[in-house]
This record gives C-alpha cells, sequence and structure tokens, in this order.
C-alpha cells in the first residue's frame, strides 16, 4: 500500500488551549479511517489543519509524495483534497446545480462545459439531481449534507474528508447516505470520516483512530479500537450510540 | 408639472449615484470590505481624465477607456500589494488601511493640482436638452449618464450570474472558505474584484467630472452618496443600489425644490427613514422564504 497522506506531528493552540496535540496521521491511498473522539477532542481542527484552512504551530503535511504544508487551500484542492463541512455551508445564493459547478470548473481548472458531466455524476451519486435548479438555501438538512458531498466530488477528490456527515439526521437518511460513501470507498477514493454514529462508522471503515484532547488515545482494527479499555474511558455515556 | 420635472432630474441624478456606487457594491458584496477611499478614487479617475484630455484635446468621453483601464491595474495592484493583507490581519485593519489610502490621495491631487476647482468640458451635448413640454426637459448629459449606469449594472449582473468567474465571486460572497476548497485562488478573485470596481469608478468619475466641478477635497462627501445608494437598496443587490441611487437623487432633487439647501439634507433623511423601518435595505437578498 503507498501512503497517501501523511500528517506529522501536528500542533495547534487556540490562546492556551491546546486543540491538536502532536497528532501524527497517515493514510493510504484507497484506504478508509474512521475518527472517533469526544466533542471538543480537536477532529474538525485536525481537518482544517489538512485543508489548509488553519494553521498549524508545528507539524508537516504530505500528500501524495509533496510536502503541502505552506500550501493554499484551493492549491491543496487542486492536489485532491476534498472535504465536507459538519455544519454545511452552501453557497446558499446559488442553485444546487450551480454549487456543484463551481467545484467543477475550479476545482478541476475546466471550463463549465467541460464539467456538466461531472458535476451532473456528482449530483446523480448523492441523489440531488432533481434539485438541481433548487437554490441551495432552500435545501433540508439532509440535501444540505448531501450538497457538501457532491459539492467536494466535483473537484476531482483524491481523499474525501468527510466530518460528521450523518449527524442530526434520521436512521433511514444515515442509512442510505452510508450505502453512498461505501461505494465511493469501493471505486478506490480514499476517506476520512469523522462521526459519532459508530455503527455507520464501522460499517464503511478499514481502520479506526481516536483522539481525545487533541491526542491520538487508539489507532487500529475498528472492532478492536472501539473495544479497547481506553476508548471506552473516553466515550463512556456516549456509547449508547 | 415642476413637480413631474423635478422627479425625472431626480431618477436621472440617481442614475449617476448607481454608476458610482455599483463598485462599492460589489466589493462589500465579494470581500466584505468597506472601502473609504472609493470616493477619492472617483476624484483620482477625474483628475486622470483631465491629464489626458488637457494635451490631446480630445473629448473627455474619449478618454474614459484609458481611465479605465488605467484604475483597474491600479486597482489589482493596491488589492494584491496591500489590502489582501490587510484582510488577512482582521477586520479592523482594511478600513484603516482605505482611509489611509484616502488621506493619501487626497493629499497627492492636492499637491499636483492644487486646491482650486477642475472640470471636464465635454462641448454642447452638456447643455442640449429634450424638450417634451415648457417645463419639462430631459438632458442628454444626464440621460446618457442612466443609460450607462443600466447598462453597466447590466454587464455586472450579467458576469456574476452567467459566467465561471462570476460564479467564483458570487461563491466567495457566500461563503469564502468553502469557496476556497472549491480551488478558487481568493487573493487574485479580490485582485481581480478591486479591478472591476475601479473599472467603473473610473466611468463615474469622469462622468461626474464633467457634470459639476471637482477639488481634491470633495471624495469623502460623494462617498456618502454611494453608501446611501447602497445600503437603500440593499447590500448585495446591484439593481437595489440602481433603485436606491434613484430614491436618493429624487428626494435631492424635491429637496431643493423647497428650498435650496435642502435637498443633501432631504437625501439623508429618507436614507435614515429606510434604515429605521427596513435596516436591511429594500431589495436584500432574501434566500429563506
Ligand atoms: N477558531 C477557534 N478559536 C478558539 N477555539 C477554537 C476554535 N476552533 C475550535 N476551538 C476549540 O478547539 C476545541 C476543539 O474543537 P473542534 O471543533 O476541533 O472539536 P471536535 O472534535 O470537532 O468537536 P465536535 O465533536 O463537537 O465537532 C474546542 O474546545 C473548540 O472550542
Ligand atoms: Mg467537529
Amino acid at each position: 500500500m503507498t501512503v497517501l497522506l501523511e500528517a506529522e506531528h501536528l500542533t495547534k493552540s487556540y490562546g492556551a488551549l491546546k486543540v491538536v496535540d502532536d497528532l501524527s496521521v497517515s493514510l493510504d491511498a484507497g484506504e478508509a479511517l474512521g475518527v472517533v473522539g469526544p466533542n471538543g477532542a480537536g477532529k474538525t481542527t485536525m481537518l482544517n489543519l489538512i485543508t489548509g484552512t488553519v494553521h498549524p504551530d508545528a507539524g508537516r503535511i504530505v500528500f501524495a509524495g509533496s510536502d503541502i504544508s505552506h500550501a493554499a487551500p484551493h492549491e491543496r484542492c487542486h492536489a485532491g483534497i476534498g472535504r465536507t463541512y459538519q455544519i454545511p455551508r452552501p453557497f446558499e445564493g446559488m442553485t444546487v446545480f450551480e454549487n456543484v459547478l463551481v467545484g467543477g470548473t475550479f476545482g478541476r481548472r475546466h471550463n463549465e462545459r467541460e464539467s456538466y458531466d461531472a458535476c451532473a455524476l456528482a449530483l446523480h451519486r448523492t441523489g440531488l439531481l432533481p434539485r438541481s435548479n433548487t437554490l441551495a438555501g432552500n435545501l433540508t438538512l439532509l440535501e444540505r449534507k448531501r450538497l457538501e458531498l457532491a459539492r467536494a466530488l466535483a473537484t476531482d477528490p483524491r481523499v474525501l474528508l468527510l466530518d460528521e456527515i450523518a449527524g442530526g439526521l434520521t436512521e433511514h437518511e444515515v442509512h442510505s447516505l452510508v450505502a453512498t460513501i461505501k461505494s465511493l470507498g469501493a471505486e478506490g477514493l480514499s476517506i476520512i470520516w469523522i462521526e459519532h454514529i459508530v455503527h455507520a462508522l464501522l460499517a464503511v471503515v478499514d481502520r479506526l483512530l481516536a483522539i481525545d484532547f487533541g491526542r491520538k488515545v487508539a489507532d487500529g482494527e475498528p472492532a478492536v479500537v472501539i473495544n479497547s479499555p481506553e476508548v471506552r474511558d473516553v466515550y463512556l455515556g456516549s456509547e449508547a450510540e | 408639472m415642476a413637480w413631474v420635472n423635478d422627479i425625472i432630474q431626480g431618477i436621472l441624478l440617481g442614475g449617476l449615484y448607481a454608476l458610482f456606487a455599483a463598485g462599492l457594491s460589489l466589493i462589500f458584496g465579494v470581500m466584505r470590505l468597506v472601502n473609504l477611499a472609493h470616493g477619492d478614487l472617483s476624484l483620482l479617475a477625474a483628475y486622470a481624465a483631465l491629464v489626458i484630455v488637457g494635451p490631446l484635446d480630445i473629448n473627455p468621453f474619449l478618454s474614459i477607456l484609458a481611465v479605465m483601464l488605467l484604475l483597474a491595474v491600479f486597482g489589482y495592484v493596491l488589492q494584491r500589494g496591500l489590502l489582501n493583507h490587510a484582510l488577512d490581519a482582521g477586520p479592523l485593519p482594511p478600513i484603516l488601511a482605505t482611509f489611509g489610502l484616502s488621506v493619501v490621495i487626497q493629499n497627492l491631487l492636492l499637491e499636483g493640482f492644487s486646491a482650486d476647482s477642475k472640470g471636464l468640458d465635454a462641448g454642447r451635448i452638456e447643455h442640449q436638452a429634450i424638450t417634451l413640454s415648457d417645463q419639462l426637459a430631459i438632458g442628454w448629459f444626464p440621460l446618457i449618464t442612466t443609460l450607462t449606469a443600466v447598462v453597466v449594472l447590466l454587464g455586472l449582473s450579467l458576469f456574476l450570474g452567467r459566467t465561471r468567474m462570476g460564479r467564483a465571486f458570487r461563491a466567495t460572497s457566500d461563503n469564502q472558505q468553502a469557496a476556497q476548497l472549491m480551488g478558487i485562488d481568493n487573493r487574485y478573485l479580490y485582485g481581480l474584484a478591486m479591478a472591476i470596481s475601479l473599472a467603473t469608478v473610473a466611468i463615474a468619475g469622469v462622468f461626474i467630472g464633467i457634470r459639476t466641478t471637482f477639488s481634491p477635497s470633495v471624495g469623502p462627501a460623494r462617498l456618502i452618496f454611494a453608501y446611501e445608494s447602497v445600503i437603500m437598496g440593499g447590500l448585495g443587490s446591484l439593481w437595489g443600489t440602481l433603485v436606491g441611487g434613484m430614491l436618493l437623487g429624487v428626494a435631492q432633487t424635491l429637496g431643493s425644490h423647497l428650498s435650496p439647501g435642502w435637498g443633501v439634507l432631504a437625501g439623508n433623511l429618507l436614507f435614515l427613514a429606510v434604515l429605521a423601518f427596513r435596516p436591511q435595505g429594500l431589495f436584500a437578498k432574501q434566500v429563506h422564504e
């Protein structure tokens, strides 16, 4: 297996609070990595560091063989990093299709005509094709989450960073989202998926990473990690999910 | 009938305000930058036209393309060299930077052109009018100004609505970070936005310079009219800016009709009334119905 993404010794503090603390994560090409950890553990911050919207105090990130530690977010997108937000951030004043078109044209560096097919495919995969002409600001939560995914897919990513994409959805909605993500993984897309809904995660991921206070608590075989005493400690109470 | 004439003149004056305010609206929409030097930049354009028109002895209308190009390049360099860095530093530095720019431009113009009033002479067209009745006449120049404003606004909205780069502008306006993750280089985009903004300011600056005389210190007063137009129309709505400008123009001409000194006051009162009863502006973008 070739390593696709290697984040080494990432550290980030907000004031006195160390949010990510000497965290190293590596992801193989084609691998699906799940990430668990309690609220405030630094999971979202870890993704922000990888996408480049937040700068680490220390550490470096190597993606597909090149050091991207100092690359701007749009350059990381061009390199193949796609991401969905925990709280969806659609371009509200634009239609669903236009939202995806932005990713298709700027993420792929194509003109509009060249990217139409890719955009239609991204919308089809996420079940949003019938909503193409809806204003994104008028979508339901599930549709907004799907739009996050469609937009990221339109940029033609090599790795997909999913931040609690199943959070807040009904059991049924989670089920169909899991199926979509699973099929993306089966096609060889590498995935890092942060999720509190453990059973959804376990249905998809090859490996599980648990973090707490910005540090790695456990990393390995999903069944082993989720049952390890360290993770049980951290998850005491929220384990019922 | 005099009232009807006032309203028509006000609407035409509003066209000029809208032409002037469009660039301000665009910049605020795309990067949330409050450009306090907007008025002074329009003066920079007027003086640039003066410099071009003088030795060549041409009509100022013919200088517009050159002035647009000049200000567009200046805008791009200004954005990439200064304002992008200021934007990175938080919400206050960009405001201070444009305020500083305003002061610098005023002083440079004062140094170069003295405090005397100057004007751009467009010849006979300035005084010709279409006479509709003995009390009703539409001047050719105000009419051309308003038509130009409509063309500029139409161009901008087609650009924003229909083109690849226009979509990037709207995406960045909606959510800058998410737009970056879609592969949009926001530093370049901001540079482009300032270039477009200043190109439209160039047109407005030359038109205002033809309409009235100007001196280096009148920029901030102009800025207020532009802001009133943008805010009354609703932030982020270009056509709202046109309507806002026209309302301001009508209020000012009607106010002047009552008493010569009341024009600006009437405009400001209308602006305050809109702020009080519809603070989001008349045509604010509404997504959730
Ligand atoms: N921009 C910021 N400024 C200050 N503190 C921040 C900032 N962003 C995050 N934090 C803090 O960093 C900590 C980690 O936040 P983060 O969003 O990474 O957690 P998380 O693991 O994603 O949590 P959740 O499961 O609730 O999404 C939290 O305590 C949060 O309050
Ligand atoms: Mg989070």
